[in-house]
């Protein structure tokens, strides 16, 4: 089992540019400057853009209260607030109702307030906000105060979308051709984005009230789409979506939320949906697709997380000790799952094999527990809880995000890069910190899904800056090398040799 | 003909036994149907405990089994329509006059009338079973004036067996409008129970809405016209009026809120009865077919893959992927030609071309077929096109019938003067009609065996060359032609412009937006399959390939998908073809046929990319026509 003591000490006072020889080396030695590659690192600050200050439904207090009539208020109150909203309207307007109508309406209210209570006693982040929610179950760490809200890079080409605090998204590709940014009436909120796999253009976005599918054409110029491009998604009781998943092969889409008991397996095209409902757990917070499409991921809220197989849709439950499944991902031939539990400071493993019938218990592959490590100005004190999980395509690298103690300043987050050996055992291996520059700390990352030497690991910084790390190695040896899918990736990315066809003159 | 005894082996031996099976557990579930309709029609709030006990003792009285028995026949003559009129290709009406044929029909009506009574029965059981004011026709009344004891009319319970014939109708016709008897496919598979259990609440919320809703249109119904049953009851079985109860035709009679309440759930309790046999009849009859099979098990099961690319011994001929291949490119290149016909139908403007144009067409697009070499094609594609479905890899032969009632009206005529009912009304023999067609079509029965799909040969078969004289005239609007043809005999043009301005004609003959597009698409879930599995044996076969069988077909594929994409994209350039079908709410109806199109091209694509990201450079190498590798250079690019 690793732990974070047995990493080489990370360097404070400047960015970490890139890994080679075994290596990560910093902005700090002389000669090397960021050579990496010619992907774009925008910055963000929160200055620049403006959020939504407050909801909608509270701009009413701006103006001058107006009376109206009895009829009018309640319409508004249902539609604004609901069942809810209605009843204590009518009960605060006890002298203009017959005075049964407001006794009712003031037991049914507390009736209901009795019961809902109970059961946010029985799952307590029923009782969260909607954006409280979102921020709780993200997979950016401190959501509700970063310009980034959210990132993804494109499964096959070299471009990426960032979701920014004032609820827009932009689309940066490689090339300088012009940087489309998508907004949408509904797009509030956005938690995860993620590109459709065999396609160019499908960009699914959760949103807090519905999933917005975006068709941004690669060929157009034009840098605001349309809403008209979007198709919307929604379901009564499932929002605020926190987590999205497609498969694969670009066929479903995977939605989550918090509140609702049952994920929704969407055909996009059709607009259909196909509820899988599961009571234990009081919702769906996290979803994660294992790279050959056999397995799907499901967190709850609660101590419990579930691996649905997706031939027949059924699921196998995975009761935890402590806290509920915070992040998770798949090696990439989708046999090793690896997971960290809110409140705990290790990482879980399970493996999975067609032959065996799965596993029967986790095991604890990385401890992650508080480290000091010293250092010119003072000691710096590393790890904590797991905020989310990568593991690069290749299935040699492993990030893992950690949060820090905001209250100390020695305790920032940071993100622990680990080398991963499959054979013979499986095996994590200490490769370094990933720092930035003094005073950024890390709010997410996620791995370039198809770099050509090595790995590329994107990081979203609190400062509003992304930035790329790369990871230059040889592959030593893919980590279940012998599935079609790895044979295909080492194929495709190496065209000279191995041709299938006798060259063709035309 | 081979393909025919194909496919009634595959309904008599798989889907009846599928259809019984489900017929089976529908009468399972009606005693806790019925258990649930006891206990909610006797619910008093204040005695719960007399409430228990009456309903146990009701449950087990002899009245409430001989309900039971009524109302398992009435699940069993159900279960029977679901397996009679079912299908896997809806009928879409192309315009409300052909919406109309449809209603009106023959067999419609037959369905319709046994609906009613059905519905009737049912009802006469829930008011036996909710007992008290309901439970009889007749009841002892005392005169007024002599005080002598007479059997009156009992209006409430005819009012609850009038309930049950209007919702039985209802029933019957919005089956037709939102093609409840078409059965679509779910995107994922999932056991029995599960989606079963997943669907209930669904079922459940529909049949009490829909309750709701007849029962507010049954009492505005009667409200008006109660008086006629009522009297004609009445006079009939010469049954007294009872003149001290209020009549129920009357807004205090109909504002009873226990009559409404029972009225309601004695309806949910009819359309759930109905809903769940449908429900249950539907997860039966979608489960493990060929095609779908097909694409599920290219996906996942690498051993079926391998005896896909495996040599057959002797003579080490790829007899397994040739058939496969075949049939799929077969099932997509007749769509690819079937979009084109209709590209070619309707100009730019959304008008038909003339006739002599359009039969340019169908030699042209005939001798393009014979140089892609796929197969025999129709004569007239216009109309053999849509009969020749080979999507509905099991399909009840009566299903035809609807399809030939619609014929007339297929999206393709697209005017309504060029529709051939009202032309052979007008008495203009038109040797190219497309009846012409039908009666050809045995030409286009001619087919190698199947691997799987069984073809839908049979429907055309099962539409005699009789068919046209079957098909009804529909009535009100075409005997109005009928007539005029006959006096006006050499002047089209006039009859033309005259029924043009008509207003109730036009409302009635005009093209209904979308319908062209979703008839077109009706039965593409099987193109959606054939282009899945095809992509996923195509991109397995990069590294699981040993005798290279795929290689050979590899350049016809990749044509066949380029030039099915063109048409397709030429199709969403249409008018009305890319708009979005206004969603429905909670029917039981499924309204997945009206999105296929979007669909299909979104498997399409994905299908495309599969292949292009698995071979990538490779791509290169394979012949095809320039401007079809530079689309492929598109999706290389991910430009798509």
């Amino acid at each position: 089992m690793c732990s974070l003591g047995v990493f080489p000490a990370p360097v404070t006072a400047a960015q970490t540019l890139f890994e080679r020889n075994n290596e990560l080396l910093s902005a700090l030695h002389p000669g090397e400057h960021s050579q990496a590659c010619d992907l774009p690192s925008p910055q963000f600050t929160r200055d620049t853009l403006k959020g939504h200050s407050r909801p909608e439904s509270s701009s009413r207090s701006v103006f001058l209260d107006q009376r109206d009539t009895l009829w009018m208020r309640s319409a508004g109150a249902w539609r604004d607030a609901g069942l809810y909203g209605l009843l204590d309207e009518i009960t605060n307007s006890a002298e203009e109702v017959p005075r049964f109508l407001a006794v009712g309406s003031a037991c049914v209210l507390a009736l209901l307030r009795w019961a809902s209570s109970f059961h946010g006693s029985l799952f307590p982040h029923l009782t969260l906000s909607s954006d409280e929610m979102v921020a709780e179950f993200s997979q950016m760490l401190d959501w509700s105060d970063s310009a980034l809200r959210s990132f993804a890079w494109h499964p096959h080409t070299d471009k990426f979308a960032v979701a920014l605090l004032d609820d827009s998204i932009k689309i940066y590709k490689s090339n300088s051709s012009p940087t489309p940014t998508l907004k949408h009436r509904c797009q509030r909120s956005v938690c995860a984005l993620q590109w459709k796999p065999l396609c160019g253009s499908a960009l699914a976005v959760a949103c807090q009230s519905c999933l917005l599918i975006w068709h941004v054409d690669p060929a157009s110029l034009s840098t605001r789409p349309s809403s008209g491009c979007a198709q919307v998604l929604s379901h009564p009781g499932h929002s605020p979506i926190t987590s999205i998943a497609w498969s694969p092969t670009g066929s479903l889409l995977v939605s989550a939320s918090p509140v609702d008991t049952s994920m929704m397996v969407w055909d996009v095209a059709a607009e259909s949906a196909v509820p899988l409902q599961r009571v234990g757990g009081g919702g769906v917070t996290y979803l994660s697709w294992s790279p050959d499409g056999s397995r799907l991921l499901a967190a709850t809220p609660s101590a419990l997380f579930r691996v649905w197989e997706t031939r027949m849709w059924t699921c196998e439950r995975w009761p935890c000790l402590k806290g509920s499944c915070q992040s998770a991902c798949w090696s990439p031939d989708g046999g090793c799952l690896l997971l960290s539990m809110q409140g705990e400071r290790v990482i879980y493993a399970l493996t999975f094999s067609d032959l065996t019938g799965g596993p029967k218990a986790a095991s604890v592959v990385a401890d992650l527990s508080e480290t000091t490590f010293p250092g010119p100005d003072g000691d710096l004190t590393v790890g904590g809880e797991v905020c989310s999980l990568s593991w690069d395509p290749r299935g040699e690298r492993l990030a893992v995000l950690l949060k820090g103690d905001s209250q100390a300043d020695n305790h920032p987050s940071v993100i622990a890069v680990f080398k991963t050996r499959s054979s013979p055992v499986f095996e994590l291996l200490p490769c370094g910190f990933v720092m930035g520059e003094a005073g950024a700390e890390p709010r997410f990352m996620q791995f370039h899904p198809h770099f050509q030497h090595g790995a590329l690991l994107t990081v979203c910084w609190s400062d509003g800056r992304i930035s790329h790390v790369p990871f230059y190695f040889s592959s030593a040896g893919l980590l279940g090398g012998d599935s079609p899918q790895q044979a295909l990736a080492s194929n495709t990315t190496n065209p000279s040799s191995n041709k299938l066809y006798t060259e063709q003159i035309s | 003909m081979f393909s025919l005894k194909q496919n009634s082996w595959f309904i008599r031996k798989v889907v009846i036994w599928r259809a019984v099976a489900s017929i089976a557990w529908s009468v399972l579930l009606l005693p806790v149907t019925t258990a649930v309709f006891v206990l909610l029609s006797r619910f008093s709030l204040f005695h719960p405990i007399q409430w228990i006990s009456d309903c146990t003792s009701l449950l087990t009285a002899s009245s409430t089994i001989f309900s039971l028995v009524v109302l398992c026949g009435v699940v069993l003559i159900t279960g029977f329509f679901n397996l009679e009129f079912y299908t896997l290709v809806p009928s879409i009406p192309c315009s409300r006059m052909a919406l109309l044929g449809t209603v009106l029909h023959p067999r419609q009506c037959v369905h319709s009338l046994v609906y009613c009574t059905m519905g009737m029965l049912v009802m006469w059981c829930a008011s036996v079973t909710i007992g008290g004011r309901y439970s009889t026709l007749g009841t002892p009344c005392r005169q007024s004036e002599s005080g002598e004891v007479v059997t009156c009319l009992n209006e409430y319970h005819l009012f609850l067996l009038l309930a049950g014939a209007f919702m039985g109708y209802s029933h019957s016709f919005l089956g037709v409008v939102q093609n409840m008897y078409y059965v679509s496919f779910q995107p994922i598979q999932q056991y029995k129970y599960p989606r079963f259990k997943g669907c209930l609440p669904m079922v459940v919320k529909c049949s009490v809405i829909q309750a709701l809703y007849s029962a507010r249109n049954f009492a505005a119904l009667y409200f008006f016209f109660g008086y006629v049953p009522k009297t004609w009851i009445s006079s009939t079985l010469n049954l007294q009026i009872d003149s001290s109860l209020q009549p129920l035709d009357s807004l205090t009679g109909l504002l009873d809120f226990s009559l409404l309440y029972h009225l309601s759930i004695s309806g949910a309790f009819l359309y759930l009865t109905w809903y769940l046999t449908v429900l249950l009849f539907r997860i039966y009859v979608t489960e493990f077919l060929a095609l779908q099979d097909l694409a599920l098990l290219s996906q996942h099961s690498l051993s079926r893959r391998l005896e896909v690319f495996n040599l057959s011994q002797p003579g080490g001929h790829p007899h397994n992927w040739n058939a496969i291949s075949g049939e799929c490119l077969c099932l997509l290149s007749e769509l690819t030609q079937r979009l084109v016909a209709h590209q070619d139908a309707v100009a730019s403007n959304g008008r038909v071309k003339s006739q002599s144009a359009s039969s340019d067409t169908r030699s042209a697009s005939s001798s393009s077929s014979v140089v892609s070499g796929t197969e025999d094609i129709a004569e007239t594609p216009r109309l053999s096109v849509p009969l020749r479905t080979p999507g509905s890899v099991f399909k009840s032969s009566v299903g035809g019938a609807n399809r030939v009632l619609t014929a007339p009206f297929t999206p393709d005529v697209d005017s309504p003067f060029s529709s051939p009912a009202i032309r052979r009304l007008v008495g203009q023999q038109d040797p190219h009609s497309p009846w012409s067609g039908t009666v050809q079509s045995p030409h286009i029965m001619r087919r190698g065996p199947k691997l799987w799909s069984a073809s839908t040969e049979s429907q055309s078969n099962g539409s005699p060359p009789g068919s046209p004289a079957t098909v009804p005239s529909p009535p009100a609007a075409s005997q109005k032609p009928s007539f005029l043809a006959q006096w006006l005999q050499n002047r089209r043009e006039q009859v033309k412009s005259f029924l043009a301005k008509r207003v109730l004609i036009m409302y009635l003959f005009n093209k209904l937006p979308e319908a062209s597009s979703q008839a077109l698409f009706a039965d593409s879930q099987a193109h959606i399959w054939a282009l899945q599995g095809l992509s996923h044996l195509v991109a397995a076969s990069f590294s699981e390939d040993q005798f290279g069988v795929v290689q050979t077909t590899l350049p016809n594929i990749l044509s066949c998908l380029v030039v099915l994409l063109e048409a397709v994209d030429r199709h969403f350039k249409l008018p009305h073809a890319s708009s979005k079908p206004v969603r429905t709410l909670c029917s039981m109806g499924d309204s997945t046929y009206k999105t296929l199109r979007f669909a299909l091209r979104a498997a399409l694509k994905t299908a495309i990319y599969k292949i292009t990201t698995t071979f990538g450079e490779h791509l290169n190498a394979v012949n095809i026509s320039t401007e079809h590798r530079k689309r492929l250079q598109q999706f290389l690019e991910f430009k798509e």
